[in-house]
């Protein structure tokens, strides 16, 4: 059955080796069952009719020969009833291994088809569900490549191994027990070839293995080398190193081939040798057999041989089609063993238990909790210790309390920060690369958890507060903006999902997008594909602010495009994010003088720690990091 | 498209003639096996002759052998002739594309070479080998299979060559809806890839908006239709198998019944009759293979023809016959210059462009996303062609340098500029192969990259990672500039390198340019203004033609567009910290 070629980069390194390669096989069936496990007793109970229909259907070549045309030989006047009859049996046989056969392959479909289904949405519902820390430490393409290849050769697996294989073990049983019934020698003769198929197979195909593992680690090399390449191509052009890359690429390629023409050598070469040894086990038992009917030995008729010979060439078909499908199945154990590791990644964790609601104000002013969507939001605080509770009402005000984080235990990036955000305050970052900047705001809405410290919100630990809450709580415009497939209406309302049409062009305007969006060929239901590739840079940010607009949160996150655009756009970006920014808690990654000039409050940081603290004309009067920054001289002397 | 491809088996056409002679042999062996079954059953065993059987026997153990014989050699040839054309094809593309010109590039995407370099090519060497090995095997063996029924009855045979005509059109219009559906269904497929990527890569943003379960809910939905479209693809196909079956087993009722009336009449043997039902199922399998190749070589269609463009594609841009080696000065000149990137198009990139620098002059130029500052640039060492007009380099037409001369003596640091897995040192030479260490720190130094290579573990000999990915976007941008200084250029282009390098550095750049390679043009492209104010003269663009040429000064006064961008960056730097590599 032709499957779904794979567009996009072919297999990256594998790591074909499983650990534990009987213990995956297992999980996979139980999963396989899980969800199908009566179409799958059906399917094997189709196999097994169908199977036995076929059997039956050699042993009647027996019959045929035996019990009907060798007496209608010697009668005068033939009479063909009972042959007819015996033959409208064997079609009814016949008919309904058909049907049998007709209804495993309409399950084995379905079968398929819903485990793909069920493996994606498991893939995805869980990969939704893993911290942001899985995405930093795994390559998006190998996470792609899960979905891809590894999703598809456990396609393979289901659908042809499998069933190949079971149908293969019961024609194997059947056929087994119809040869020792029809001669017990024979069948010695048959089992000792059958022993040398799979000694030439287990040689055969381990050679073919190990030029395999070889053949993905080259490829592997080889799809790397193409990638960097072909993406540094222009810089190739330019510094005329044409030729050497052909060179580099000639090796790769050479050992390529040599690992794959090897592996395919071997496995090509494995079904000939066995289909050769199935001949000759069938000529072995020809002369054994027409030996043993001459002479009359163990009561095997010329008819009986017949079939025998039948039976021994379906004997060793199942076997040769089984050997074929081992690298298949080695391949598909690996990809299962990275589809079961990534469903074993643990979720993000989250004990919040502080919600945010909607709440209304009370005569004495104290906040209610209500269904209806005020405006007014607070934090609902059930205080474990009595389960009283409480409700503080949602302002913005954000406090960083001696806060060390690093992303890995061992080396903390930032060192003792202290920051106070009053609600409606404008904090700016500033501090060259791998300051530490973004890490800061990837800790308000806990994209990553703090070492030693404490962040409040309102008050609030933020430990305590639900994550989907304090997260619904923060916009956030990314320096990379993120679009999604989809209308330009849609990517808006991302930020809203109930949103009206009327919200959606209101925020794009207060983002200063509704002009360019007005533009497009379709206006607001534009199509945007491949990450709105279709948009120019500045446009695909202030689509990203519009997003943050709508959502219309108390705080914010901004942190700043640093990508060239030009001057004109640039201002109109700037404009959105001002008017974004009004009224709200903000904190903003500045890379722009004209961003940082009005800020509450400026951060310099330094190597993870915060170097000084003020307004721009105290920090420009204080003559230190920040002047040396804005100046482009060096410090001036205290 | 066919006969592109076929010119890259090369060397491998003895491997791909001996192969498919291997399976004919391999079939005509296994055909004659049967019928030496039937001899022996007639002749042998009936006859009560031990002899015969032995020397049948005998004859099946040579074909056997001769069989074994023949299908490891195919299998060898076979598995040669595949990989060594997918080595072949790998290659050429491979080769081509390294003689494509810029304009080239653009017309396929960086995502698109790779798939058909990796994937496609893969595709098409597991198409090539069936086409070697099944589609010969196939037909012979039903070929073969045929004759030997027509030998043994007509009257039996032509019940196979009926169940063949009727399986085989049935398997037509099968295979006919099956490839429809499809091709149909592959792009849905794609598209779900693609919005897994999407989701992948924009992680944060599902998680801040708290859009997790929206996310996974409009997958489920995508993912539900796949199952849905491929079910139906996949179920046209579920009628062939049962066909199958039911065309081999008509033929066995059908040959036994009209068999044994034959027997008895005494038209047909008892071992014939066997050999009869041997051929059968040979016969139908070879259809049904048949038919499966069809449809596995019709989707490989798509990668062959994707091959075959990048093979097919040939270089817009051809070195002179005559190619002049040698570039007097640094001196720059457009005349007259209008260019455009597609033949077609109505309204060119550059128009009218007229520009003279001196050798060793310092240029800046400026202008807005979309005013072709780099297409200007990119004339100056052909990476295009200019459409009308002409580009001179110390006084000659760039069409008439040898191109390899003309890149080396015209650096370019790319916009979009990458550095390759390697140390530092070994990126530092792609400028100059036989530069010495001492000679690549010396670059550095003047592209202000030592100080923080000397920082690093490792020093020069750190290894950076593919794309770069663990030196900072300001540290990458300067060592693209040291290492194409140590081309030791005449004239050097930086469009738009230094906008990750903080300003200060950027100055420090700037002027050890000045002092240490005085005689070099430099042409400089920039958003920030201090980055070219102190140049020897600015060149404003402004949609595709000169706004405004003079000296900082002067522009000031002159040149609105400059004044705007001046105005919009006041304090003379827009923007004051190290960026763009920033995750």
């Amino acid at each position: 059955m032709p499957g779904p070629m794979m567009r996009g980069p072919g297999p990256r390194g594998l790591k074909s080796q499983v650990a534990h390669p009987g213990k995956v096989f297992f999980r996979l069936i139980r999963y396989l069952m899980a969800h199908y496990w009566f179409q799958w007793i059906v399917v094997v109970a189709c196999i097994v009719i169908g199977v036995l229909a076929n059997v039956q259907g050699t042993l009647f070549t027996r019959t045929l020969i035996d019990d009907y045309i060798t007496p209608l030989l010697s009668t005068e006047t033939p009479d063909f009833g009972p042959l007819a009859g015996a033959i409208l049996r064997v079609a009814l046989f016949y008919g309904i291994g058909i049907l049998a056969n007709f209804i495993q392959a309409r399950l084995m479909i379905r079968i398929t088809q819903g485990t793909m289904r069920n493996m994606r949405d498991d893939l995805f519902s869980h990969m939704e569900t893993l911290p942001i820390r899985y995405f930093d430490t795994h390559a998006h393409g190998d996470i792609m490549s899960i979905y891809t290849n590894d999703i598809d050769t456990l396609r393979q697996m289901i659908s042809q191994s499998i069933p190949m294989t079971l149908d293969c073990v019961i024609t194997v049983a059947s056929v087994l027990v119809s040869m020792i019934l029809l001669s017990v020698p024979l069948t010695a003769v048959s089992l000792i070839m059958i022993a040398l198929m799979l000694i030439a197979t287990k040689v055969l195909a381990g050679k073919s293995g190990s030029y395999f593992v070889r053949q993905q680690k080259d490829l592997g090399a080889v799809n790397g080398y193409i990638e960097e390449m072909i993406e540094g191509q222009k810089v190739i052009k330019v510094f005329c190193h044409e030729e050497a890359c052909v060179e580099d690429f000639r090796k790769l390629n050479d050992q390529l081939f040599h690992s794959a023409d090897n592996a395919r050598a071997f496995s090509n070469v494995l079904g000939p040798v066995n289909a050769q040894l199935g001949n000759l086990s069938y000529v072995l038992c020809a002369i054994v057999g027409g030996g043993l009917a001459l002479g009359g030995v163990g009561g095997l008729t010329l008819g009986g041989l017949v079939s025998f010979l039948t039976f021994s060439k379906n004997f060793s078909r199942p076997i040769n089609q089984i050997s074929q499908q081992l690298n298949s199945v080695v391949m598909a154990l690996a990809g299962a063993d990275r589809f079961f590791r990534l469903l074993d990644e643990t979720p993000e964790t989250d004990n919040g238990y502080v919600t945010l609601v909607n709440a209304r104000r009370n005569e004495d002013g104290s906040l209610k909790e209500t269904e209806a969507r005020t405006g007014l939001w607070a934090w609902k605080h059930v205080h474990q210790a009595d389960g009283s509770v409480d409700y503080v009402e949602l302002k913005g005000a954000v406090v960083f309390d001696g806060v060390d984080f690093g992303y890995d235990p061992e080396k903390i990036v930032l060192h003792d920060v202290h920051l106070y955000a009053q609600p409606g305050q404008k904090i700016a970052f500033v501090g060259s690369t791998g300051a530490g900047k973004t890490t800061i705001t990837n800790l308000i809405n806990r994209f990553y958890d703090i070492q030693d410290g404490k962040i409040r919100y309102d008050g609030i630990n933020i430990n305590k507060i639900r994550k989907s809450d304090l997260r619904r709580s923060l916009g956030i415009v990314l320096q990379d903006t993120h679009l999604f497939t989809g209308t330009v209406m849609e990517n808006i309302r991302f930020g809203k999902l109930d949103a009206t049409d009327e919200e959606v062009i209101a925020a794009a305007k207060l983002a200063n997008a509704d002009a360019f969006i007005r533009r497009l060929p379709d206006g607001y239901q534009t199509m945007l594909t491949g990450d709105g590739s279709n948009l120019s840079q500045g446009q695909r940010q202030l689509l990203s602010i519009a997003r943050a607009a709508v959502a219309d949160p108390p705080v914010l996150i901004l942190d700043e495009a640093t990508s060239s655009i030009d001057t004109r756009t640039e201002r109109i970006v700037q404009d959105g994010m001002d008017k974004l920014m009004q009224g709200r808690t903000s904190f903003i990654i500045a890379h722009r003088l004209s961003t940082v000039r009005n800020s509450d409050c400026i951060m310099v940081l330094e190597q993870g720690r915060i170097v000084e603290r003020g307004t721009h004309d105290q920090l420009i009067e204080q003559g230190g990091r920040y002047y040396q920054l804005y100046t482009g001289n060096a410090a001036k002397q205290a | 498209m066919i006969k592109t491809l076929a010119k890259q088996v090369k060397e491998y056409w003895k491997a791909s003639v001996a192969t498919p002679l291997f399976m004919i042999l391999e079939v005509i062996l296994e055909t004659i096996i049967p019928l030496l079954m039937a001899s022996m059953i007639d002749d042998g065993v009936e006859k009560g002759d031990m002899g015969h059987i032995l020397r049948i026997g005998a004859w099946m153990a040579v074909c056997a052998a001769g069989g074994l014989f023949a299908g490891v050699m195919g299998g060898k040839y076979g598995a040669r002739a595949s990989t060594g054309f997918a080595r072949n094809l790998r290659q050429a593309m491979f080769e081509n594309i390294q003689t494509f010109s810029f304009a080239n590039i653009d017309r396929f995407s960086t995502a698109s070479l790779v798939t058909r370099l990796t994937t496609d090519v893969t595709v098409l060497q597991d198409a090539y080998q069936m086409i070697l090995r099944m589609f010969t095997r196939a037909p012979a063996s039903l070929l073969c299979a045929m004759v030997m029924a027509f030998t043994i009855s007509p009257k039996l045979a032509s019940i196979y060559l009926g169940a063949c005509l009727g399986l085989g059109v049935c398997l037509f219009f099968i295979m006919k809806r099956a490839t429809k559906y499809f091709q149909q269904a592959f792009p849905k497929y794609d598209d779900m890839n693609a919005s897994v990527q999407e989701n992948v890569s924009a992680v944060r943003v599902v998680k801040a908006y708290v859009r997790e379960d929206y996310e996974t809910k409009k997958f489920r939905k995508t993912s539900e239709n796949i199952s849905k479209i491929f079910t139906k693809a996949e179920r046209s196909l579920s009628y062939n198998s049962p066909l199958m079956m039911l065309a081999v087993y008509s033929c066995i009722l059908l040959i036994s019944w009209v068999g044994a009336k034959m027997i008895v009449v005494g038209d047909l043997t008892t071992g014939n009759l066997a050999s009869l039902l041997t051929y059968c199922i040979n016969i139908l399998m070879s259809l049904m293979m048949l038919s499966m190749i069809f449809v596995m070589v019709t989707m490989s269609a798509a990668s062959a023809r994707r091959i075959a463009e990048v093979l097919n594609e040939t270089s817009s841009l051809q070195n002179p016959s005559v190619p002049d080696f040698d570039i007097p000065d640094g001196s720059i000149r457009f005349d007259r210059v209008r260019f455009s990137y597609h033949a077609t198009s109505e309204e060119p990139v550059l128009k009218d462009i007229n520009l003279s620098v001196r050798s060793g002059e310092t240029i800046g130029i400026i202008g807005g996303t979309g005013s072709a500052k780099t297409s200007l640039v990119n004339l100056i060492s052909r990476l295009y062609d200019v459409s009308e007009g002409t580009v001179f380099v110390g006084g000659k037409d760039v069409r008439t340098y040898d191109l390899e001369t003309l890149r080396s003596q015209v650096a370019v640091v790319l916009q979009k500029n990458v550095l390759f897995s390697g140390t530092i040192l070994e990126n530092l030479r792609w400028g100059n192969p036989d530069a010495t260490e001492e000679e690549c720190r010396q670059a550095c130094l003047l592209a202000c990259a030592d100080e923080f290579i000397q920082r690093m573990p490792d020093g020069y000999h750190t290894r950076i990672e593919q794309g770069g990915t663990n030196v900072s976007g300001g540290q990458k941008q300067r060592l693209c500039i040291a290492r194409a200084l140590l081309k030791k250029p005449k004239i050097l282009i930086l469009d738009d390198s230094t906008s990750a390098v903080d300003t200060a550095t950027d100055a420090k750049i700037r002027k050890a340019f000045t002092e240490e390679i005085p005689d070099t043009t430099k042409i400089i492209i920039a958003q920030r203004i201090s980055s070219v104010q102190h140049a020897d003269r600015i060149v404003v663009m402004d949609n595709g033609s000169i706004d405004g040429i003079g000296t900082h000064e002067q522009l000031l006064k002159t040149n609105a567009i400059y004044q705007e961008v001046y105005a919009s960056q006041t304090g003379g730097s827009g923007d004051f910290d190290e960026n763009g590599g920033e995750q």
